[in-house]
């Protein structure tokens, strides 16, 4: 079975922002070791000539023309915010730098 | 922001190998948004409503990510993403894919960016990049790519509106979903000490691609485009590549230059004295002239970039490629090529526009019907000089339609040159077109001999002894009275034609 190290977990963990005891970090070591065992044997068939399935469906090039549509109010696009001032999004604040 | 070392620029250039690499964001200047209908912040001619539009306005239910809203591509972002590909010299994707890019930052409510992974768009191309001399280098290109753009947070509480010690961020979201092609280089060796002059060279070369294109303004001011350069440096015989760093926020051609110069120098000075450097962003800071640290660089793999379910692949048809190529415009190269031989400029008069980015404005300028002479003389002349004293970009201040009109103006006689300046100052302080600058300031040319007539009386009445100086063969005594006539009439007057009038004076 493949390694998945504490560490790894906790890094994921850190990407997804969710808080992990250390009881589910061995837990899901386990756990997503026999997923990517799984992954694995997916990858052993899905060689360069079989083309990706992200897409079944046979569609493609579904576009739209480039005119305005429905527009959100100001009030509208703040109505399910948990806290809004000046008309924008208030949230907390932020540790770390944009993308 | 404590200054860190520096190498002198031509030592390490003896050392170390500088390898520089691009990313050039563009957004699309398209009416409505890349996923949304919702109208794009960036489109053309958008400064005086949208650009400015309140915050949370131009917003669709794609652009918050709220439950049920589903992202539909906007066909005329494809096809803008794919003219720019082409002018890129990339080949087009058969089959082109969108991806999510994740990332928890409120920048995006839904958290994650539909970009595109391995299915770009455009890739392999390359681009002819002039440098001041007229040396031609060729930048290699790896891709182009579309996703959308970010919404702008504000940080409120710290004492400067930086990150640090903010209480509470604001978010507008009227940016996220504006389309953007993201133009990325393979890595560019050989540039050696010109490295700082090929990035800004670079850069301008996209700007002005873009431009002719018709796909985006390219104001850099207005982050319509946007530099990251990324610069290693590799020890001289290695062929190992040094740890990069990417600089960001650099937002004028001048500062691409100065930021790759920058890091040369501070990455030359911590490896001579044995350190490493950290794979990093680092922020430009344009009134101190330096960078500094920003996150250390994720890798790639933590993106967990997937493809995009909510999209399907676009599969751009033959036809369309054809029709798009058969469309583009002759290329910036192409065009310099062109001007310099029909506009008989001198190889220094060509090269002062080009050094002041200023070809694209005054090619635009002669198509709409301004002699060359004339518009080079403009556009380098004072509009250069106030753009120079503002510290902005000559061709951000007026548009080459209103200049050439400012000329047919002086060439018709309804303006004098000093004149002619005093309509480009309230063009350029957005007061209209020069036609309407004329009406509103009352500045034409008084043509109507009666008006002149009697300021010459008047200028003649309190130099009484002027007409006989003239016929006395002492032509330049008119002179006095010209300078009381043109000070009377507040500059509307027409010189030459006071010196006939009073000249037919003297001669009466």
């Amino acid at each position: 079975m493949s390694d998945f190290s504490r560490e790894q977990v906790q890094h994921l963990a850190a990407l997804s922002r969710i808080a992990l005891t250390p009881d589910e970090v061995d837990h899901l070591a386990t756990e997503l070791a026999s997923i990517v065992d799984n992954v694995r044997k997916v990858s052993e068939v899905a060689t360069a000539d079989v083309p990706a399935t992200s897409h079944p469906i046979p569609l493609q090039n579904v576009l739209r023309p480039d005119v305005v549509g429905d527009v959100l109010t100001n009030e509208q696009a703040l109505s399910g915010a948990p806290d809004a001032a000046d008309g924008r999004f208030r949230v907390s604040a932020i540790l770390g730098e944009e993308q | 922001m404590a200054a860190e070392k520096l190498l002198d620029f031509d030592v390490a250039l003896e050392k170390f190998e500088p390898v520089l690499g691009f990313e050039v964001h563009i957004e699309l200047g398209t009416v409505t948004k890349m996923f949304s209908p919702a109208p794009n912040p960036a489109a053309f001619g958008a400064e005086s409503g949208a650009q400015s539009a309140a915050p949370n306005t131009l917003i669709a239910t794609v652009d918050l990510g709220l439950p049920g809203s589903l992202p539909v591509v906007n066909e005329q972002a494809v096809r803008y993403s794919i003219s720019l590909g082409l002018a890129l010299g990339c080949s087009i994707a058969a089959t082109s894919r969108f991806a999510r890019k994740n990332y928890f930052y409120p920048d995006l409510a839904k958290n994650y960016q539909i970009s595109q992974s391995d299915e770009p768009i455009a890739f392999e191309g390359e681009v002819e990049v002039e440098l001041d001399d007229g040396t031609v280098f060729t930048v290699p290109i790896e891709r182009a790519h579309m996703e959308e753009d970010a919404g702008k947070l504000t940080h409120m509480g710290g004492s400067t509106g930086r990150i640090q010690g903010a209480e509470y961020s604001l978010v507008d979201y009227n940016r996220a979903g504006v389309p953007l092609v993201e133009i990325v280089t393979k890595p560019i060796y050989g540039a050696e000490k010109r490295a700082p002059e090929l990035a800004r060279a670079y850069v301008a070369t996209i700007r002005d691609i873009v431009r002719s294109l018709g796909v985006s303004e390219a104001r850099m001011e207005r982050g319509n485009l946007r530099c990251d350069a990324n610069v290693s440096l590799r020890p001289r015989g290695q062929e190992k590549l040094g740890t990069r760093t990417e600089t960001k926020n650099v937002n004028s051609l001048r500062s691409v230059e100065r930021a790759v110069r920058y890091e040369i120098q501070r990455q030359a000075a911590i490896l001579d004295a044995g350190g490493s450097i950290l794979q990093e962003t680092r922020h430009w800071h344009e009134d101190t002239g330096v960078t500094s640290p920003g996150r250390v660089k994720s890798d790639a793999d933590d993106y967990r970039y997937f493809p995009e379910p909510d999209l399907v692949p676009i599969v751009p048809s033959r036809e369309l490629v054809a029709e798009l190529r058969a469309a583009l415009p002759e290329s910036p190269a192409a065009f310099r090529r062109r001007l310099k031989a029909e506009y008989g400029f001198t190889d220094s008069e060509f090269q002062d526009l080009v050094n002041a980015n200023l070809l694209v404005e005054l090619g635009q300028t002669v198509s709409a019907g301004a002699a060359p002479a004339q518009a080079r003389k403009w556009w380098l002349g004072e509009i250069l000089r106030i753009a120079n004293s503002r510290g902005v970009e000559a061709g951000t201040l007026i548009s080459p339609f209103d200049v050439s009109e400012l000329i047919a103006l002086v060439e018709s006689g309804e303006l004098t040159d000093r004149l002619a300046r005093q309509v480009l100052e309230g063009v350029i302080a957005g007061e209209g077109t020069p036609d309407e600058v004329v009406k509103a300031r009352g500045l034409a040319v008084v043509s109507d001999d009666t008006a002149l007539i009697a300021a010459i009386d008047e200028a003649l009445a309190a130099q009484p002894d002027v007409l006989d100086k003239i016929r006395d063969g002492k032509v330049q005594a008119a002179g006095a009275v010209i300078g009381a006539v043109m000070k009377a009439m507040k500059g509307t007057a027409d010189a030459a034609r006071v010196r006939e009038l009073i000249l037919e004076r003297a001669q009466a």
